[in-house]
């Protein structure tokens, strides 16, 4: 298993550059589709350009699908958007290790002629084909937890609550959250789940919780608080997280998951004492 | 008002910020809205703005900012080719929308007494950008994506995600649009649905130059798409070229405005070839070619101007950083509380080039950016209508008009932001409205929220009332089968290539696409000339050719990529038509086209809107040009170096953004 590569040093790291013009394998887990078996392709990519990452090889390898074994194949299916790291489309497992692949730099990953990179697609969720998956249940899980401030229509009604610095950083980077998966993915408690009717009682995951945690901070998106917090001490609540915290580890955001976890567990646990005691 | 028949829907194609604004607003409104999205609407395209949102705020106004100076800067910024009375209603509604924005969430920057706080940008002397940290438009879209998803969960809106727009279906009798062809991305399924109005929000066409700031989506297909049904392109030749990317391999990233609107400086070794690293050089060795050259708004002139200075500093000049086409954009001299401020962007510095901007400067060079132009719209003027149009107004003077709504264009006229084709609207991104000839930073996130939320109501008032009388449930579903074995039988042409051999890479459409990307990058973004244009329209003409004989790499009928992908080529090949020969009649230079051989604004024959149609039996464009309503404000020459009268000087302007300043 590969992790992320270095961040320090810059300067240093210049001094010797990878070579352009190296020559890289791409190994890569296809299939046609959801029922369809799962193989592996491999093709030879040239680096040509300093920058080049994984979505600039893939886009190589659609123009001229041919593998190293010489079979011409049909060009790789995968999902991104933003080629920025900000919308979380192109998520996938990369030599182990799930992250998003248009921040994939080849330089760290395979500084080497003949280096080999290996991609993956997400096993958390269902497969469409090849690299992309299906993560509607991502944004499934947002509605459970109501992740949103109810406000009463769009007609004009003034500003909204004035906040403290302190409280506006707080809330924007749990914020920025792109609902990418890999938190789920990662995650010993978060399982394939393809039937649908399961979702509302299957484990919610670290994403969900966390904006429960961020729309109970908001002035008005507290009014929401009671349902949230009886949805997230129910089945599939924040009581299944095994606080393994993987989910923090990967979060390309660096949202503090486990900060956030916290944070509900121990609301849920106040709601629950509450509801005990006054039975509402 | 008859109010909308029983069985009334909406379908919205693209859920960006002007997609689900829009879808918000029809939603709230008791209209069930249809939403297709290319991708899960969160992932869209406006996520990757960065910057802020203008708008005139309380600080602002008290320094003299008003809406109408917000109004005059944007159609001064646009080098007068918008359509005056839309811009001056966006204007009004900014701190409106800003106010709504608040209520929905979006965590915007803040003062230590708890207000919102404001960025300095480019084209203005107040700091009237309001932002979230620099990930602006990623929070605003957030927003929107939370109330959309809210009324999704209580039964308004369905949402369509991985579907493609293929066509609208205009009922032949009516002229009406009545609905949308699309293809599910997954099953490649190809099906109509019926709908009694139809918004396309679906963006801009940077795929067209190859390489952009903008997301893989971004090709511009749907529009073209539109065009190719008879509905008329306004502006295309306009494209914006933002002064400050980082480039890539396979694309180019944006290094927002807010960079330089908190203090970042651009600059280059004043001596050729100096090859000092550059916190080697001192002050005085280097060349703060924007300051000097623009001492009021100094490294915040138009993006238009800003990256036709850095373009000369490096071709023509042969300044650039290492020889090279790059120079620096520097921000190691601000403290880190800004660094904070700007965390989202550096981090795309860091993650992608591997240095560090709190230490080293950026080096970055201008890429397209922003499509100003697009469909064709209308509107009905407002109230306010000045015996003669006015001068230019003076920054901070006092401000002819208020604020209130319905002076700049009414609201719920059934025609704003309509094409030519009744019931079709274009919202954002991908109509040619507000914007002009250059869209000023920060106004593009306003502009999308304000055609989906003032221009929403518009289609209310339609579905209301014009198509209630003729809903589009009771048409014959024999004109709905049509366009789909239409778009069927298209499909099947394409797929059946797939049998040929694919090594050619002249019918390969990835190389196609390079090619095209290439060339368009060549002739049509900062300087244009009519030789290179020609050559450009010969090279498109071939492209075409070729595109026709194009061949598939893959015949799957399941989640078939490849296939959308080439199917988008040939619409991009269409825009780039349509941009090729507008760039060529448009003989003047104005805003972001720069022709080097008309280098000078010619308002007589040219300030007008370049108006596009598809003529669908030669299968090519025609293009005229018709008036612009500029009956508000009397076009003046554009100036951003200070001499201006109407400029204030910079010692001012510095004093009035001081006030403003905080954390
Ligand atoms: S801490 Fe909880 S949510 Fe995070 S990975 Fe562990 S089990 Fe999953
Ligand atoms: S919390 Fe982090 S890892 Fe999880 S979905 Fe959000 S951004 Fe991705
Ligand atoms: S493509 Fe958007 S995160 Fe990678």
């Amino acid at each position: 298993m590969t992790t992320a590569a270095p961040t320090a040093a810059p300067t240093a790291a210049r001094a010797q550059q990878p070579k352009l013009g190296r020559t890289v394998i791409f190994r890569i887990l296809r299939s046609d589709g959801p029922d369809k078996p799962q193989r592996w392709e491999s093709f030879k990519v040239t680096i040509n350009e300093r920058g080049a990452n994984v979505i600039s090889c893939l886009q190589q390898i659609a123009a001229n699908p041919v593998t190293t074994d010489g079979r011409r194949t049909t060009p790789v299916v995968w999902d991104s958007g933003c080629l920025e790291e900000v919308c979380g489309a192109c998520t996938m497992v990369i030599n182990g290790k799930v992250r998003q692949s248009c921040s994939c730099l080849m330089d760290e990953y395979c500084p080497n002629d003949g280096d080999t990179i290996t991609l993956e697609p997400m096993t958390k969720f269902p497969v469409v084909r090849d690299l992309w998956v299906d993560r509607a249940r991502v944004f499934h899980n947002l509605k459970r937890v109501k992740a949103w401030v109810p406000i009463d229509g769009t007609y004009y009604l003034g500003p909204g609550p004035k906040e403290s610095p302190q409280q506006q950083d707080t809330r924007y980077v749990l914020s920025t959250c792109m609902s990418c998966g890999c938190c789920l993915e990662a995650c010993p408690q978060f399982n394939l789940e393809t039937d649908q009717q399961a979702w509302d009682s299957a484990f919610i995951g670290a994403h969900a919780i966390s904006q429960a945690r961020l729309f109970n901070m908001h002035d008005t998106g507290k009014s929401l608080e009671k349902l949230r917090l009886d949805e997230l001490s129910g089945p599939g609540g924040v009581s299944e997280c095994g606080n393994a915290q993987n989910c923090v580890k990967v979060c390309p955001k660096h949202i503090p998951l486990t900060e956030s976890i916290a944070a509900v567990g121990r609301a849920v646990t106040v709601h629950n004492l509450k509801q005990f005691f006054t039975g509402r | 008002m008859a109010g909308p028949a029983k069985s009334s829907r909406v379908i919205v194609v693209g859920g960006g910020l002007a997609g689900l604004a829009g879808t918000v607003r029809i939603a709230e409104a008791g209209i069930p809205v249809d939403l297709f999205s290319l991708v899960p609407v969160k992932r869209s395209h406006s996520v990757c703005a960065q910057g802020g949102i203008n708008a005139c705020n309380d600080v602002a106004r008290q320094q003299g900012y008003s809406e109408y100076e917000h109004f005059d800067e944007t159609i001064y910024g646009g080098d007068f080719l918008a359509d005056q009375h839309p811009v001056l209603e966006m204007a009004n509604w900014a701190p409106r929308i800003i106010d709504l924005l608040d209520r929905m969430g979006v965590p915007f920057n803040r003062t230590s007494e708890g207000f919102r706080d404001l960025r300095l940008f480019g084209g203005s002397l107040f700091k009237r950008t309001h932002f979230a940290g620099a990930t602006t438009g990623q929070q605003l879209i957030y927003a929107l994506d939370e109330q959309v998803r809210r009324y999704e969960a209580e039964g308004r809106v369905t949402k369509h995600e991985f579907w493609e727009f293929l066509w609208p279906v205009i009922d032949d009798a009516s002229g009406r649009c009545v609905g949308i062809v699309a293809q599910d991305l997954r099953t490649m399924q190809i099906r109509a649905f019926r709908a009694d109005a139809v918004v396309m929000a679906t963006g801009g066409c940077g795929l067209v130059f190859g390489k952009s700031t903008m997301s893989v989506m971004c090709t511009g297909a749907a529009a073209a798409r539109c065009f190719q049904a008879g509905v008329w392109y306004g502006n295309p030749e306009m494209i914006q070229v933002h002064p400050t990317a980082i480039p890539g391999a396979d694309k180019t990233r944006l290094m927002s405005e807010s960079a330089r609107g908190e203090g970042g400086r651009v600059w280059v070794p004043r001596r050729k070839g100096d090859s000092r690293r550059p916190r080697d050089i001192p002050d005085e060795d280097r060349y703060y070619f924007l300051e000097e050259r623009y001492p009021a708004y100094k490294n915040l002139v138009p993006r238009d101007i800003a990256t036709r200075e850095i373009f000369s500093v490096c071709v023509n000049e042969g300044l650039g950083v290492a020889g090279g086409r790059q120079v620096y954009l520097d921000l190691t001299h601000l403290p880190s509380s800004t660094h904070h401020k700007l965390e989202g962007i550096l981090e795309i510095y860091k993650k992608f080039v591997g240095d560090d901007p709190q230490h080293e400067p950026m080096r970055i060079f201008p890429s397209v950016h922003y499509s100003m132009g697009g469909l064709y719209t209308t509107f009905t003027p407002g109230s306010y209508a000045p015996a003669s149009p006015r001068e230019k107004h003076k920054s901070g003077s006092a401000s002819p008009i208020d604020n209130r709504i319905g002076q700049g264009m009414q609201p719920g006229a059934v025609n704003n932001a309509m094409t030519n084709v009744p019931g079709l609207y274009a919202f954002g991104e991908a109509n040619f409205a507000y914007h002009g000839a250059n869209r000023l930073g920060a106004n593009a996130l306003l502009s999308c929220i304000f055609d989906g939320l003032f221009c929403g109501q518009s289609v209310v008032s339609f579905v209301q009332g014009e198509a209630a009388s003729a809903p589009s449930a009771g048409l014959p579903q024999g004109l709905f089968e049509r366009f789909v074995q239409q778009e069927e039988a298209k499909a099947r042409r394409l797929l059946d290539t797939t049998s040929a051999p694919q090594d050619d890479p002249a019918t390969n459409p990835y190389v196609i696409h390079r090619e095209l990307g290439d060339e368009m990058t060549d002739a049509c973004t900062v300087v244009k000339t009519e030789s290179r244009l020609q050559q450009a329209w010969k090279k498109v003409a071939d492209l075409k050719d070729r595109y026709a004989r194009v061949r598939l790499g893959d015949a799957a009928s399941w989640t078939n990529q490849t296939f959308s992908y080439t199917r988008a080529v040939g619409d991009m090949l269409v825009l780039a038509e349509a941009l090729t020969l507008a760039s060529i009649q448009r003989k003047e230079s104005r805003g972001a086209h720069y022709r080097s051989d008309f280098p000078d604004r010619n308002d007589d024959q040219f300030m007008k809107t370049s108006l596009c149609k598809w003529d669908a039996s030669s299968r090519q464009v025609k293009l005229e040009f018709i008036p612009i309503d500029a009956s508000l404000i009397r076009p003046k020459k554009r100036d951003y170096t200070g001499k201006d009268s109407s400029a204030v000087a910079g010692g001012a302007a510095e004093k009035r953004v001081a006030v403003g300043a905080s954390a």
